[in-house]
C-alpha cells in the first residue's frame, strides 16, 4: 500500500529525515515509536503533505501511485487520514457541517451523489455511537473549546466517519486518560481491515496494550534504527530509549 | 511563489456577477450641478412647493461644504460637475401592472434574481425596484394597503401621503448633517417610502433593490421607515451595479423612525460593483443611515454585509431617545483588491436604561484597507446605559490593513461602556487541517469566512442568509493568507 524508499526531508532548510525507508501493507498496523525530536511528527506532515516541509530526496507510492505529485486533499480523497497530534480549533464552523463538507467532498471525487442532510445525520448518530462520544461535541465548532481528551477522540471520529484506507495517528494518545486511551484504540481497531492500514506513531508503549501492532519501528535522528515486533515496544517500555540509542552510538 | 500565494492571487480576482448593463432608453438631464438641476429635477418629479424649498436648502448648505477628510480613506478628488444628477428609463410613469413595463427591465430584475412578477418573488418579501433615479416597480403594495400599511417609492409617497413625507423627512437625518446627506438633500431622485400603522405587525419582508445602469450618473436615493406605537416591520435593501471603468458615485440616505414599543429591523447586503482587481472603476458608497428610536422600549435594528463599492464610507447609527430602547448594530464589511472601507456605527443613549450592541467583523484581503469607526455617547441623563461593542478584524494575505477607531464619550457615571477587539488572519493551520479531510483550499476558506462572520448573518432574515453566504464566498474565493 504505502512505500517510502530513502526519504530526506527538511523543514526551514534543516534536515529532519535522513533517509526513511518503510513498507506498510494493507491489513497492516505499523507502530512508529522514538524519542521527542526524531522526526515522528515529521514523517507523518511528509506523508498527509504540508506545505512547510520540503522533501529533498526519496520517493512515496501510494496505492502504485506517486503521492509526493499529489496536493494534500487528494491525498485526503485517495484515502490518507492523519489523526492531528494539536487538533485546530475553527470557530463558527460546526462539526456538522465540517464533515458534511468533508464526505460530500468524498463522494464527489467518487463519482457519487451528495448526501442529503438528513442521511448524513443518521450516518453521523451511527459512527457517534461506534466511537462512543457525546452527542454535543457534534453540535460544536469545530474543536472549539474542546478538552484536549476531546480534541482526540473527535479526530478518531471523524476516521470513522470518513472510513481511511491508511489513517495516520500522530500522537493520538498523548495526553489521554485510559478512558479516551481506549475510545481511541477501539476506533483505530474497528477500522482494522484486510483493505485498510494503520501507522501509530507514539511515543509511549501505553496504547499499544490496546493496538496490537504488527511491526514497531523505533525513529531517532531522521532514521529507523531498529524494526521488530509487537515485543519491541515492551522492551522499549522497559529499558527506555537509551538503550537503543546507546547501542547506536555503540555502533 | 507559494502554493497559498498563487491561490491568492489567482482568485482574490473572483469575478463580480452583476457587472452588465442593461441597453434601455433612458432619459437624462445635462451633467452638473446647480440650482437650476435642483428645480429641474423636482419639476420632472411633479413636487410641491415644501420639497423644492427643503432641495435648495439643502443645496445652498452644500455649497458651504466641503467632503470630509477624515475617514481613513484615499478618494481622487470628485468632480461634481461631471455627473448627471438625473436618469431614468423613458416612459417611466410608475407602472401598475407588469405588462405596462419594459420586458427588458423585467428581464434585468430577473438576472439579478429580484422577480417583479409576485408569484415569482420569494414568499413572503414585497420589493421596491429603482433602477437609476426611480422606481420601476413596487409588488405586493395592495395586499399591504389592506392591513394599512404603506410601502411604495418615495415619489409615490410624496403625492399620496405628503403630510406623513413632510413630518418625518430629515427628522432624522437633516439636510445639514453632513456633506453627503446635504448633496443627497438636494438631488435624490427615488427610494422607498414605509409606514406601518400602530399595533401593525407587517407581514412579510419590505425591500428595496437598488440598481444603477446608466453611466457617468450618480444614484442619490432616499429611504423613510417609520413603525408607529406597537408596531414591527424587517426591511431589506440590495444593490448591484454594471461594471465599468469610471467611478460612479452613490448617496443615500436613510431615516428610520421607531415610535413606543416598536421595532424596527433593517438590512443591508451592499454588493456595488468594487472596481477591477487593479482598482480600476467601482462605486464611490457614501451613505448616512441613521435611526431614532424616539419612543419607549422601541428598538432600531441594522445588519450590513458590506461586500461591494471601491470606496465605502458608511455608518449607520441609533439614536436612542426613548426610555428603556434598544439600538444594535451587527456588520461584515469585506474588502478586497483595492477596496476601501471606512465603517461602523454611532450609538447615542439619551434615555435611561437604553441599551446597544455593536458586533462588527471586518474581513480584509488584496491590497484593500478596511477600517471600523464607532461612536458610544452617552448623554447626561442616560441613567443606567449600556453598551457592548466587539470589533473583530480577519486579514488574508499580508497586504490589506484593518484599522479600529473606537470613540467613547460617557457623562453619565452609571453606564456601562464595553469594548472589545481583536485581530486575527485565517490559519495556515485551519486550512490545512481542512484540506487533509479532502476540503480544497476554497471551500476551506468559504467556510471558515462564513463561521467568523455567522454571528451577523444569523441576523439576516433567513431568505438572505444564504445569498449572503454566497455573496461572501465569491467575493474572497481563495485570498489565503
Amino acid at each position: 500500500m504505502l512505500k517510502i524508499n530513502n526519504l530526506k526531508v527538511n523543514i526551514n532548510d534543516k534536515q529532519i529525515l535522513k533517509g526513511i525507508n518503510l513498507e506498510v501493507k494493507a491489513g497492516e498496523v505499523h507502530a512508529i515509536m522514538g524519542p521527542n525530536g526524531s522526526g515522528k511528527s515529521t514523517l507523518a506532515s511528509a506523508l498527509a503533505g504540508r506545505e512547510y516541509v520540503s522533501v529533498t530526496d526519496g520517493s512515496i507510492e501510494y496505492l502504485g501511485k506517486d503521492l509526493l505529485d499529489m496536493n494534500p486533499e487528494v491525498r485526503a480523497l485517495e484515502g490518507i487520514f492523519l489523526g492531528f497530534q494539536y487538533p485546530v480549533e475553527i470557530p463558527g464552523v460546526s462539526m456538522v457541517n465540517f464533515m458534511r463538507t468533508a464526505i460530500n467532498e468524498q463522494r464527489k471525487y467518487k463519482n457519487l451523489e451528495a448526501l442529503s442532510a438528513a442521511e448524513f445525520l443518521k450516518l453521523m448518530h451511527e459512527k457517534k455511537s461506534v466511537v462512543g462520544i457525546d452527542s454535543n461535541l457534534t453540535k460544536r465548532s469545530v474543536n472549539e473549546g474542546f478538552s484536549g481528551g476531546e480534541k482526540k477522540k473527535n479526530e478518531i471520529f471523524q476516521m470513522a466517519l470518513l472510513e481511511p484506507r491508511l489513517a495516520i495517528l500522530d500522537e493520538t494518545d498523548s495526553g489521554l486518560d485510559i478512558d479516551a486511551l481506549r475510545i481511541v484504540a477501539n476506533g483505530v481497531n474497528l477500522l482494522k481491515s484486510p483493505e485498510t492500514a494503520s501507522i501509530i506513531i507514539t511515543h509511549y508503549q501505553r496504547l499499544l496494550d490496546y493496538i496490537v501492532p504488527d511491526f514497531v519501528h523505533v525513529l531517532y535522528k531522521g532514521r529507523i534504527v531498529k524494526s521488530g515486533g509487537k515485543e519491541l515496544a515492551l522492551e522499549l517500555e522497559e529499558k527506555g530509549y537509551e538503550w537503543i540509542t546507546e547501542e547506536i552510538t555503540a555502533e | 511563489m507559494t502554493e497559498q500565494d498563487k491561490i491568492l492571487n489567482d482568485v482574490t480576482q473572483g469575478e463580480y456577477k452583476y457587472g452588465f448593463h442593461t441597453d434601455i432608453e433612458t432619459e437624462t438631464i445635462p451633467k452638473g450641478l446647480n440650482e437650476e438641476v435642483v428645480r429641474i429635477i423636482s419639476a420632472k418629479k411633479n413636487e410641491p412647493e415644501w420639497l423644492l424649498e427643503f432641495r435648495l436648502k439643502a443645496f445652498r448648505n452644500w455649497q458651504k461644504m466641503k467632503m470630509p477628510t477624515w475617514p481613513h480613506l484615499t478618494i481622487p478628488e470628485i468632480d461634481y460637475q461631471d455627473i448627471i444628477y438625473y436618469a431614468a428609463p423613458k416612459q417611466n410613469a410608475k407602472y401598475t401592472s407588469l405588462d405596462e413595463v419594459d420586458p427588458e427591465l423585467i428581464d434585468t430584475f430577473n438576472k439579478l434574481g429580484i422577480p417583479l412578477e409576485e408569484q415569482k418573488s420569494l414568499a413572503g418579501v414585497a420589493v421596491d425596484a429603482v433602477i437609476d433615479s426611480v422606481s420601476v416597480k413596487t409588488t405586493f403594495s395592495e395586499t399591504l394597503a389592506e392591513m394599512g400599511i404603506i410601502f411604495c417609492s418615495f415619489s409615490e409617497a410624496v403625492k399620496n401621503h405628503p403630510d406623513l413625507v413632510k413630518k418625518y423627512l430629515g427628522s432624522v437625518v437633516p439636510s445639514t448633517d453632513n456633506y453627503f446627506a446635504a448633496l443627497n438633500s438636494a438631488v435624490f431622485s427615488d427610494g422607498s417610502f414605509c409606514f406601518i400603522p400602530k399595533g401593525v405587525r407587517c407581514p412579510m419582508e419590505l425591500s428595496t433593490y437598488f440598481r444603477i445602469n446608466a453611466a457617468n450618473t450618480g444614484q442619490f436615493e432616499r429611504t423613510l421607515l417609520v413603525a408607529d406605537d406597537n408596531s414591527y416591520v424587517s426591511y431589506l435593501e440590495g444593490c448591484t451595479a454594471p461594471q465599468r471603468d469610471e467611478n460612479q458615485l452613490h448617496a443615500a440616505v436613510v431615516e428610520l423612525v421607531a415610535m413606543e414599543n416598536a421595532e424596527l429591523k433593517y438590512s443591508t447586503v451592499q454588493n456595488w460593483y468594487p472596481g477591477n482587481k487593479d482598482g480600476l472603476g467601482g462605486i464611490y458608497n457614501f451613505v448616512t443611515k441613521r435611526g431614532i428610536a424616539k419612543g419607549d422600549n422601541s428598538k432600531i435594528s441594522w445588519t450590513q454585509v458590506e461586500t461591494g463599492s471601491a470606496v465605502t464610507w458608511k455608518y449607520p447609527s441609533c439614536i436612542l431617545k426613548g426610555d428603556n430602547s434598544t439600538g444594535e448594530f451587527f456588520s461584515v464589511a469585506v474588502t478586497n483588491n483595492h477596496q476601501q472601507a471606512d465603517t461602523g456605527s454611532k450609538m447615542m443613549h439619551i434615555g435611561k436604561n437604553t441599551k446597544s450592541l455593536i458586533i462588527s467583523k471586518g474581513i480584509s484581503a488584496g491590497k484593500s484597507q478596511n477600517s471600523y469607526r464607532g461612536l458610544v455617547k452617552v448623554l447626561k441623563g442616560a441613567e443606567k446605559a449600556r453598551n457592548f461593542s466587539q470589533c473583530d478584524s480577519l486579514l488574508l494575505g499580508d497586504k490589506c490593513g484593518a484599522h479600529t477607531f473606537p470613540y467613547i464619550e460617557t457623562d453619565n457615571s452609571t453606564a456601562i461602556v464595553e469594548h472589545e477587539a481583536t485581530t486575527s488572519k485565517i490559519g495556515e493551520d485551519q486550512i490545512f487541517y481542512c484540506n487533509q479531510r479532502g476540503i480544497t483550499t476554497e471551500t476551506a476558506i468559504g467556510m471558515i469566512i462564513n463561521g467568523y462572520a455567522k454571528e451577523v448573518l444569523n441576523k439576516l432574515p433567513m431568505e438572505f442568509a444564504v445569498e449572503a453566504q454566497k455573496l461572501l464566498q465569491i467575493s474572497l474565493e481563495g485570498s489565503v493568507g
